[in-house]
């Protein structure tokens, strides 16, 4: 086990400076000038833009400025914004609104997802699969940008207006955890969608396995089958999905928080764009990015804890 | 036991000493598969017996109908797609065809028990060897933990695992193939069941370690007087271990005979291909012997007899009548129209 | 051996009526023909493409034409003349909808050429090569997989600027992140092929690495990438609009669905109808390459099932 944390570790790093090293290359490649983005529209001092140029190590060459750049993460700096703050300062808050939408999403995926999933194997063939199958086929259908507007509509306003039922906040974060349920259920909507089907295919694989035969010969009920036998093994790859998920649900949240209205880092991201603010957008892309691979790495050694075959290799 | 009425009522444990009632008796069983193409017929009419303290050996090759014979004994079919259509299954003179699957689950594993092939594949890789034998004294005998694992680690010790003490936390995966097989062996003997049976149990195996578990098996059947179906498609296997043998081919059986009979002389050209596919020091040198063409199609079943397209002595009613299963002797039969040719040679 | 039936269904079973040997293609061929799901997609793609190519099939009303929309009728509901009503300036939602079809189905077959393209082809070298070929392109393929793609995609069409916005950044900033997947794809594959008998064989007979790659390896490598390539299309589709949405995707005065959602937002309670049709159309869209996917999945892997 421990030798396997210490390899999965050590794979991470050249994951971690490859990443970083592409999204500051792109940053250096492609056109826009930064200092001029800093400005807005105003015209730059020349003598203004010197200074800057210096200051940013903007004439070093390429591998020097990545130097600096991740001298500059690891220290916890992601960049300056436009009026000069740390990027870092516009996380306070903002992050703590993505992880809840995150994880509030992450619960009604894998509530909905496994339990639609179960369903669908345990009735394989059989009409509830059938349906269970076209909507995930509906869902994966439906981009975030159309489920969230469909259901700020149908959820939120018409279900008002129509039964006096007020349980959908539409926008912001001032009804507690209420207020995440809808953009929870927007923002999983794919996921819940992939997740039914893996735990589908999961289960059924198990089930078709020689030791759930074997479980079956030894005489056990069939609950204890599918409860500790079945279960148990189609379970590992579900955790690990959900895990590697959470990752995708941060980065993916940035038009549900668009929507919403969630003061988020996604949101952030769209504002910071839209200004042409790149150090925040690289920033921000920067921090999600890392999330992205930790969440990706945490999953691993997970899947050492769930599966005794990786822990004693 | 956890529901005593089952055994009590159902399975009178002194009937296989009344009459001439077999411990384990399949009578013209069917078995077929809803496939998409069509029905595949896969057992068609088998009828076998077994004693206690005796050793039947089946033998056959992929598609013969063996393994789902003992599958439906077992009663671990899937059903659907499978289907059993007639026949009976008696086990102690009961029925088990019309038991429920709760009384089913009852006799499986604990009177009668089964080895897989495969040992690696058939225990569970999440959970440790102990574990899953003690499962069997926890599930069924309602025993403590604690109680159940020390039952494990001496029925470990039983098959002859080395340091079973230590070993018995460890995962099937942390184990030999060997070794494997006489975990899954501890496993299906640890309720003492009346009857065994192995599926294959050498297969996977090398050949040094195949003849130590056949050993084991057979010690283990003497000192419990089980009776015990080995399933194999290898005849080297049987020759030490069996008292009968049934040849199937097709879903039937061609041929039943006691086991020294057979090796004396075969009544069934299938049965007398397959003694002569065995490699043999005596016959170094000399080409060894195959059956020609492949195994009968479940689905597109050769009409008459299922063996005709591959068979050396081929005439004329092979390829329209079905030959019945011909009584030789009170303990032979075989289901070839010219056995009596077959058998002193004179056929072809 | 187990002779259970289910083990040895696919080899000695063959539907009766087939005389010819079946290959995958022809047996995927003759499932998808027979397949619901299949005839649905391809029909509504069918329409989905004419209409991108010849949108005045459609409409009579040219979306691109300023001058049809009334800026005293914006926001009407729907009625006989605006059948999908109108939008905040008063153009006509229905054919700006029909119109709209192009920039997707361009976006999601560029984008799925030049992914599939790039990342077959190194992936058919990382599997055939292997060693160092694959050990580089496997861990270089591992960097661009780490970034989300959508949000890498912001990222650089953040950098490049809504100036330089347009269908063809579009198409590269959603390629630059989505090949790798295609790459995983195609290595699996090919390894697995390359390990097959016959072209062990193959090779044993003299074959050289282009011949072994394009006449062996190849077609039975094949089926994984064409399957996950329709699947792309879909997300692609998806992501050009979220994009679009956004702000740094297409730009005005080209017409994609995305746009026409953002453009409709602030007012959405007053008029649904300008955000719903785009909206409509783009789920449609999306739904009928992934059930595309699906059914192309189905019929060549028919393990997945």
């Amino acid at each position: 086990m421990g030798r396997y944390v210490v390899r999965r570790l050590l794979q991470a790093i050249p994951v971690l400076l490859g990443t970083t090293f592409l999204i500051f290359t792109l940053v250096y490649w492609l056109p826009g000038d930064p200092i001029q983005a800093l400005a807005g529209d105003r015209a730059v001092d020349p003598v203004f833009r010197a200074t800057m140029r210096e200051m940013f190590h903007l004439d070093e060459p390429l591998v020097v400025q990545y130097g600096y750049y991740i001298q500059g993460i690891l220290s916890g700096d992601f960049g300056t914004t436009f009026r000069g703050l740390p990027v870092s300062t516009i996380f306070e808050g903002k992050f703590q609104i993505t992880l809840n939408l995150a994880m509030m999403a992450l619960v009604i995926e894998a509530i909905v997802g496994i339990g639609l999933g179960l369903i669908a194997a345990l009735r394989r063939g059989k009409a509830a699969d059938t349906a269970i199958l076209a909507f995930t086929l509906l869902l994966v259908s439906i981009p975030t940008l159309v489920s969230g507007f469909v259901l700020q509509l149908v959820l939120g306003l018409q279900l008002k207006t129509s039964t006096g039922i007020d349980f959908f906040p539409v926008a912001g974060t001032s009804e507690g955890w209420r207020s995440y349920l809808l953009p929870g259920i927007v923002l999983a909507g794919t996921s819940i969608a992939y997740l039914t089907r893996l735990t589908r295919t999961s289960l059924m694989e198990t089930l078709r396995a020689d030791y759930v035969r074997t479980a079956v010969a030894k005489g056990m009920p069939r609950r204890r089958v599918l409860g500790r036998h079945a279960l148990r093994n189609s379970l590992i790859p579900l955790v690990t999905y959900l895990g590697a998920d959470l990752g995708t649900l941060m980065s993916g949240a940035v038009i549900t928080e668009t929507i919403f209205n969630l003061n988020g880092i996604g949101r952030q991201l769209v504002d910071s764009v839209y200004l042409s603010e790149n150090s925040v957008v690289v920033g921000i892309v920067t921090v999600l990015v890392l999330i992205f691979i930790a969440a990706n790495l945490i999953v691993d050694l997970l899947y050492a804890v769930l599966d005794p075959r990786i822990r004693y290799e | 036991m956890k529901n005593p009425s089952v055994d009590t009522h159902l399975l009178p444990a002194d009937s296989g000493s009344i009459g001439t009632e077999p411990l384990l008796a399949v009578d013209n069983l069917h078995v077929e598969f809803t496939t998409r193409q069509g029905v595949a017929r896969a057992v068609n009419g088998v009828s076998y017996a077994l004693n206690a303290g005796e050793t039947l050996a089946v033998l056959g090759e992929s598609g013969s109908g063996k393994s789902v014979t003992a599958q439906a004994i077992m009663g671990i079919l899937d059903m659907p797609p499978a289907r059993i259509p007639k026949g009976e299954i008696r086990f102690r003179g009961t029925d088990l065809l019309q038991l429920s699957e709760a009384q089913r689950s009852q006799i499986r594993g604990q009177q009668i028990a089964m080895i897989f092939q495969d040992a690696l594949s058939a225990l569970n890789p999440v959970f440790t060897v102990g574990w899953q034998i003690a499962e069997m004294f926890r599930v069924h005998k309602g025993m403590s933990k604690k109680a159940a694992y020390a039952k494990a680690v001496e029925l470990m010790d039983r098959v002859r695992i080395p340091a079973a003490k230590q070993r018995v936390n460890d995962y099937p995966h942390q184990f030999s193939g060997g070794m494997r097989q006489r975990i899954m062996i501890a496993m299906s003997i640890a309720l003492d069941p009346d009857v065994l049976i192995a599926d294959e149990p050498t297969t996977a195996l090398d050949v040094t370690v195949q003849a130590q578990i056949m050993e084991l098996l057979a010690e283990l059947q003497r000192e419990s007087n089980m009776g015990m179906i080995l399933i194999t498609h290898d005849l080297g296997v049987v020759a030490d271990v069996a008292d009968k043998i049934a040849v199937m081919y097709g879903g039937r059986i061609v041929e039943n005979a006691p086991v020294h009979d057979i090796y004396r002389n075969a009544a069934h050209p299938y049965t007398k291909g397959l003694l002569e596919s065995i490699p043999r020091v005596d016959m170094k040198g000399q080409e060894l012997y195959a059956i020609k063409g492949l195994p009968p199609n479940l689905l597109d079943m050769p009409t008459g007899c299922a063996f005709h397209p591959r068979c050396p002595f081929r005439q004329d009613d092979c390829v329209t009548d079905v030959p019945a299963l011909h009584e030789i002797s009170g303990t032979r039969s075989s289901a070839c129209h010219y056995w009596r040719e077959v058998l002193d040679g004179t056929a072809g | 051996m187990s002779d259970t039936l289910t083990e040895q269904k696919p080899k000695s079973v063959k539907p009766p009526k087939q005389k010819k040997p079946a290959s995958l293609w022809s047996d995927a061929w003759y499932d998808l023909r027979r397949s619901k799901v299949f005839i649905i997609a391809a029909v509504m793609i069918a329409v989905l493409v004419v209409m991108s190519i010849i949108p005045g099939l459609f409409s009579s009303v040219n979306a691109f034409d300023p001058t049809t929309c009334d800026l005293t009728k914006a926001r009407q509901g729907v009625s006989a003349a605006h059948i999908f009503g109108t939008d905040n300036q008063g153009c006509d939602t229905y054919s700006r909808v029909i119109y709209g079809a192009r920039i997707s189905i361009m976006v999601g077959v560029f984008s799925t050429l030049v992914t599939t393209l790039i990342g077959g082809l190194l992936g058919l070298l990382a599997g055939f090569y292997g060693r160092w070929t694959d050990t580089i392109l496997s861990r270089v393929a591992e960097i661009f997989f780490a970034i989300p793609s959508t949000l890498g995609a912001l990222l650089i069409l953040a950098l490049v600027g809504r100036e330089n916005a347009g269908i063809w950044t579009v198409v590269v900033a959603l390629s630059v992140l989505a090949w790798p997947m295609v790459l995983r794809i195609m290595r699996a594959a090919v390894m697995s092929a390359k390990s097959q008998d016959y072209v062990l064989a193959a090779r044993a007979l003299g074959a050289g690495p282009g011949r072994l790659m394009g006449r062996h390896i190849l077609p039975n490598a094949l089926a994984p990438v064409i399957v996950v390539a329709t699947m792309n299309m879909g997300v692609f589709i998806a992501a050009e609009a979220a994009l679009s949405f956004l702000g740094v995707g297409i730009q005005s005065p080209d017409i994609s669905w995305g746009l026409m959602i953002a453009d409709a937002r602030n007012r959405f309670l007053q008029a649904p109808e300008a955000l719903l049709f785009p909206a409509l159309f783009l789920s449609l869209t999306v739904l009928a390459f992934v059930m595309l996917g699906d059914a192309v999945r189905d019929a060549l892997d028919p393990k997945l099932r």
